[in-house]
């Protein structure tokens, strides 16, 4: 009978934990109210960047700022949406939290280096795309691999990150490697390094920031995804999204994506960069 | 929560597999280890007794995070390819050997020193009189802390997640990015722990009793 009453306790301890865990996740959250409004009213735009991806979003340690092609853009969108005196906020984030920060309120739109796909879009919202990546490799100089054909062999590693949707595409184009997912790119450059896998895997942007980063490897086999980069809101925040889109559109037509672009991506060797201009 | 448990069943139940299989390897090897430590201690040579200080001292105070980042990306540069799982078990073994060192020398400690006197007044060498004497009535006595040990150990093995070991945790930051349902994701995979845990702490209870 006493062992019978310490089952008992351990099932209703389980019970409760599962009602109360579920109940969080029910609860109605700050995010539905309308953010472009409150945004007027602060002055300021709370944006989720990435800080450890070279070109598109990195800490810069000097300074304590995050800098790149993905800042420039958002600072650009902010003043044109809130005025010349608005600010963005930078709030750092990785291709696993963004997702989540997004939908509890936390930050008020991504440009976070995100693909835009068909499953995020059940999720949150998408502006038009504002940087047309594609999927490639980063290898050592000397490697056997020449491009995605050599690594569906079984036994083969692939690195990649936890998150981002080149780990689904590298499953569809290379069924039989196995995916070892890291937790960001600085990790998963020194799995690479320390030779846990034969390839690093992810947008050819970031791959070429890495590369001009660690001398002695480079980007191979060209890409063989398309990627379009798309801003993400929460779903229901229709009207921010209108205004970043025409913001978007403003900045591409007055000159100023070109010059960020160029800033960032002019003098990447292997980097098309008058290909990518709008 | 249903729709995580049936369409990333065969994730969940390979990342049960691995993070139980990590845990039983490091529970027996960082025993045997950490009570060998236990005994360097102890001993009466005291070269010995500052080996057993300095491995229990660097290996107790540093993070298991970096412990394991150390063996999944410095070692294969230099001494041998290991991949994620034998790092972060390897890691996990170490980490918590120092730990369970502690533990069995403060069993040996409180055992009576008159047991040791005994029982080498009685004719036995110092190492029988170790392992049939002091160190079952050693035992018997840091059971609860040992259980305590015993249950950081499965949870701790969470740092395989960081270093690809394909273990629980790792499977649950793969299934919140593929499902983009992060909340359930990782509640699936807490009753998951709990699987192990709950056992494992009434066995360590229930050991408790029938020695006592």
């Amino acid at each position: 009978m006493k062992k019978f009453k310490h089952i008992i306790g351990a099932l209703g301890m389980l019970s409760l934990l599962m009602v109360v865990l579920t109940a969080c996740g029910t609860r109605p959250s700050l995010a539905k109210q309308d953010v472009l409004s409150n945004d007027k009213a602060s002055k300021t735009i709370t944006w989720g960047v990435k800080a450890d991806t070279q070109l598109f979003g990195l800490m810069d340690v000097k300074d304590n700022q995050i800098k790149g092609f993905d800042a420039d853009i958002a600072t650009a969108l902010t003043k044109k949406v809130l005025g010349k005196d608005a600010k963005a906020k930078f709030v750092q984030v990785t291709s696993q939290t963004r997702i989540p920060l997004l939908k509890n309120g936390n930050i008020d739109a991504i440009i976070a280096t995100m693909t835009i796909t068909p499953e995020r879009e059940k999720q949150v919202d998408f502006t038009d795309s504002y940087f047309d990546a594609g999927q490639a490799l980063l290898v050592k100089k000397g490697s056997s691999i020449k491009s995605v054909k050599d690594l569906n062999k079984s036994g083969t590693k692939v690195i990649g990150v936890t998150g981002a949707n080149s780990v689904a595409n590298i499953k569809k184009f290379a069924p039989k490697a196995q995916v070892l997912e890291l937790s960001d790119y600085a990790q998963a450059m020194t799995a690479l390094k320390s030779g846990q896998g034969v390839a690093l895997t992810t947008d050819n942007g970031i791959l070429y920031g890495m590369a001009a980063q660690n001398k002695g490897y480079e980007v191979v086999g060209g890409t063989f995804t398309k990627e379009p980069y798309g801003i993400a809101v929460n779903k229901g925040q229709e009207p921010l999204k209108k205004e970043l889109n025409k913001a978007l559109k403003e900045i591409e037509a007055d000159g100023t994506y070109n010059k960020i672009l160029k800033k960032w991506f002019g003098n990447v060797s292997g980097f098309n960069y008058k290909e990518a201009a709008r | 929560m249903v729709y995580i448990l049936t369409h990333y069943w065969s994730e969940l139940i390979q990342g049960l597999g691995y993070t139980l299989l990590s845990s039983l390897i490091a529970l027996v090897f960082s025993t045997a280890i950490g009570t060998m430590f236990a005994i360097f201690e102890v001993l009466p040579n005291k070269a010995m007794r500052i080996i057993g200080r300095i491995y229990i001292e660097i290996f107790r105070n540093i993070p298991l995070l970096v412990i394991a980042m150390f063996f999944y990306v410095i070692i294969p540069m230099y001494v041998a390819k290991i991949d994620g799982f034998t790092a972060g078990t390897i890691g996990l073994t170490i980490y918590t050997s120092s730990f369970i060192a502690e533990t069995v020398r403060a069993g040996i400690l409180s055992v009576d020193t008159g047991q040791m006197e005994g029982a080498r007044a009685n004719g036995m060498t110092y190492w029988q009189a170790m392992s049939k004497i002091v160190l079952p009535q050693a035992f018997k006595i840091i059971i609860p802390p040992l259980g305590n040990q015993f249950i950081n150990l499965v949870k701790n093995s969470s740092v395989l997640a960081f270093v690809a070991g394909f273990d629980l945790m790792y499977q649950a930051n793969s299934i919140a990015s593929l499902s983009l349902d992060t909340i359930n994701s990782y509640v699936v995979v807490g009753v998951f722990y709990l699987i192990i845990t709950l056992p494992l702490s009434y066995y360590m209870r229930h050991l408790e009793k029938k020695l006592a």
